[in-house]
Parts: C-alpha cells; sequence; structure tokens
C-alpha cells in the first residue's frame, strides 16, 4: 500500500497536488525529497540487516499510538497487519493505551537544573504481552517510550538492554532513527495540518473583528 | 563487536543551559574511520563529519544518515526565501530546551545568536526556559516550537494564528514547524545515544 505513494507527509496530511501547502512545501525541495527518502529508508531499505519489516512497522505504530494520531496509526497499522501479524497489532494496541502519558518529562544533571525535574513513569510492557511480543520486540517498545516521552533520561544502561536483547550496535542506530524520524515525520503532518485547518477561518475572523469594530464604533448598535 | 555500552566515569556532564562549545561522547562503538565504503561517505554528506563521533555512529546506517542530513541542512540552510536563519535557529533552541538537550541547545543557541545579534535574548532563553517573556515575535515562535514538541502534540490553529499575529506568513510557519520538528528527531538522538562534555578549556586533562 504504502509504496506507491509518492509522498507520505502529503499523503497524511491531505495535500494535493497544486494546493497552497504543496506550493509551500516545494519551496523546501531537498527537505521534502529526504523527508520520503529517510522514509523509504526506513522502511522498505535496500539493506535491511536484522531489523525486519514486521518489527520496523510495529514499532512505527507503537510511536504513532503515543502521539495519539489515528491517521498515524492506521498508516503503519496496515502494513503491520499485511504482515500477518493480527496477534501483534491487537498487543500493541493495548500497549499503546497502557503506555500513553504526556512528554517531555524527565529529570536532569544535578545543577540548577535539578528543580525543573518532571516526573513520570518508566513504562514496561505488561507481563501478558512480553510473551507474544518477544524479548526483542519488548526491549524495543521500551526504548521507543522512553525516547517519545522522556528522552533526557537515556543513559548507557538503556542501551544496553537493547544489547542484551539481541540488538546489534547497527540495529540500535536504525531503531534510534526509526523512532526518531517518526517524531519528526508525525510533527511535520501535525504541523500543515494546522496550517490548512487555519487557512479559511483565519482572514474570515479578521474581517469580522474589523466589521464588528467598526460596527461598534459607529455606534449603530 | 563488543556487546557493551561505552562509559565515562570521569565525564563531568554540563549541568546547564549555555552557549558554550560543548562537546560529546558516544555510548556505542562508532564506525571506524578506516572502515568507511563509498556508501558511508555519502551517507556522512560532509567528508569533514568523520571527524566526528555522532555522525561515525549513525554512519552505521548510512542511508538514513544521508537522508536526514540533507533534511536537516535544506530546513536550516536555504534562506532564499521564508523566515531568517535566526529564527530557525531560535525554533532549534526552543525544541532542544524543552526536550532537554544541552548539547544541542548549545550549538543552534549559539547560532541562534551569530544570525539574530542577540545574545542576551538567547541566553534568557537558556536560562529562564521556555516560558521567559522575549518579545512578541520570538514569544510565538517559542510558544509554537514547544507546542509542536509536547507528546501528544499541541500545535493547532491557535499558534497559526499566533504566529501570523506576530507577522509571519505561512512560508515562514512552515519553517517554523520544519525546524521544530527536525529538532525532535535530533534531539532524540543526541540525547539517547551519548553524553556533553564540558567546554574544551573545562575538561580534565586525560
Amino acid at each position: 500500500m504504502s509504496s506507491i505513494i509518492p509522498d507520505v507527509i502529503d499523503h497524511l496530511a491531505g495535500i494535493r497536488p497544486g494546493s497552497s501547502l504543496d506550493r509551500l512545501r516545494d519551496q523546501r525541495p531537498q527537505a521534502r525529497e529526504n523527508a520520503q527518502k529517510s522514509y523509504l529508508a526506513l522502511f522498505q531499505p535496500e539493506f535491511p540487516g536484522d531489523v525486519t519489516a514486521l518489527e520496523r512497522y510495529a514499532v512505527a505504530t507503537f510511536v504513532a499510538g503515543l502521539h495519539r494520531q489515528p491517521h498515524l496509526v492506521d498508516f503503519y497499522a496496515a502494513d503491520l497487519q499485511t504482515l500477518g501479524s493480527s496477534e501483534i497489532s491487537a498487543a500493541l494496541q493495548a500497549e499503546i493505551a497502557r503506555g500513553s502519558v504526556e512528554g517531555p518529562y524527565g529529570r536532569y544533571p544535578l545543577g540548577p537544573l535539578t528543580i525543573e525535574k518532571v516526573e513520570g513513569p518508566e513504562y514496561r510492557v505488561s507481563a501478558e504481552h512480553k510473551d507474544r511480543l518477544g524479548p526483542r520486540l519488548t526491549a524495543v517498545l521500551e526504548h521507543a517510550h522512553l525516547l517519545v516521552f522522556h528522552p533526557r533520561d537515556a543513559s548507557p544502561a538503556a542501551l544496553q538492554k537493547l544489547l542484551d536483547a539481541g540488538w546489534t550496535t547497527t540495529d540500535i542506530v536504525t531503531l534510534s532513527q526509526l523512532v526518531s524520524f517518526l517524531s519528526f515525520q508525525i510533527r511535520v503532518v501535525a504541523g500543515l495540518r494546522a496550517v490548512a485547518g487555519a487557512s479559511a477561518a483565519a482572514p474570515i475572523d479578521a474581517e469580522f473583528t474589523q466589521i464588528l469594530t467598526g460596527v461598534l464604533a459607529s455606534g449603530t448598535v | 563487536m563488543p556487546k557493551i555500552t561505552l562509559s565515562y566515569p570521569d565525564n563531568r556532564e554540563p549541568a546547564a543551559f549555555t552557549q558554550g562549545e560543548l562537546g560529546w561522547l558516544p555510548w556505542l562503538e562508532p564506525f571506524l574511520v578506516e572502515e568507511l565504503t563509498e556508501t558511508h561517505w555519502a551517507g556522512l554528506v560532509d567528508a569533514s563529519r568523520a571527524k566526528s563521533p555522532y555522525f561515525l555512529l549513525l554512519a552505521r546506517d548510512p542511508d538514513v544518515l544521508q537522508a536526514r542530513t540533507k533534511t536537516d541542512k535544506d530546513i536550516f540552510y536555504n534562506t532564499s526565501s521564508g523566515l531568517p536563519r535566526a529564527e530557525r535557529e531560535l525554533a532549534a533552541t526552543a525544541t532542544s530546551r524543552a526536550n532537554g538537550c544541552i548539547f544541542c541547545a548549545s550549538v543552534h543557541s549559539r547560532f541562534a545568536t551569530q544570525y539574530s545579534k542577540r545574545k542576551d535574548d538567547v541566553q534568557r532563553l537558556l536560562d529562564e526556559g521556555v516560558g521567559t517573556d522575549i518579545d512578541r515575535r520570538w514569544n510565538a515562535l517559542i510558544a509554537a516550537s514547544v507546542a509542536l514538541t509536547n507528546t501528544p502534540i499541541a500545535f493547532d490553529h491557535r499558534q497559526v494564528e499566533a504566529l501570523r499575529a506576530a507577522g509571519l506568513d505561512d512560508l515562514e510557519i512552515v519553517d517554523v514547524i520544519n525546524g521544530a520538528a527536525f529538532f525532535n528527531w535530533a534531539n532524540r538522538l543526541m540525547l539517547s545515544l551519548g553524553e556533553p562534555t564540558p567546554p574544551a578549556k573545562a575538561r580534565a586533562v586525560g
């Protein structure tokens, strides 16, 4: 499905060819083209290494879910479904509900920023789903939650858990890029949608306010 | 390949946001310069990036690194139209301040200062945080970057309208969105794959 979409951000943000947002995005052609290339490098890689397609789409579905972006969840979950993983999809759905909190939170090194510490949970996959997802996926979902909500709590110990679960150094770079890229893509889509949503309303509101101010000033009401 | 992470018990991590020049140490083994292939060099984009342990670590997945770097460059350096560079760097700094990336904030606050010539205002963002009161335009830029950085995302038509009221057109607003969104990518890599070190002159010898 997603393999035939020429520009995933346009697709997810509902940007049509020739629209004003299409023209605005064209002003940054390299950024536009390479956001798409990043997506392709992460989801249809030429050299996938030891990170399977199923693992990539499972993490993406989880990250989109933690951001509460239903159309992005649907987008990535559809590819997960085509890989035949309804059991994993169901487990992810439950884990998204368990893991959905508010970020960014986390602590700072001891010093003037200590008082800016914001408390939040250390998410762990439920015992029930751990078995279903297996140790590799369990470890990466827990790490993805850290990256999404409290990246400043990251530590060598957090990476050690991924190594211990069987991920290689290169896999960890790929998985870190995947979660971090999604944090970008999801925000670009949400931002562009907000601009599109505000486009119609703003000038009308401004005009209305002007008219109203004029009417009030004229004393006819 | 080592199956344990790298650690630096003697490093004293910077404990405050600063415009000073910090270093960065990787928690995983970077790719070895002498083993870089053509694909890796292409991924690094600029050969000079082979001096950076951060980019050498990311070079382990060269295709993603190459696309990421080119996305980054167009968002920040393509200033023939749209938002001035200083304010793209401000969006990057505000995002890094909100996420808590002391290293990213140090680099991009220096750029914000260099291009805006407003070192004290930039420093107030670092010292007082994203709730600081600078002026209408910078306040709107900072608030929009922070709203986009929150999870769930709090950026909606209100931030767009505030940016318009502060004088930004829609291309400039797209630049703010791209800049803040990109630093949600960069902050997560920089924070989770290594740690910052104090400015060179403050670093202990050995």
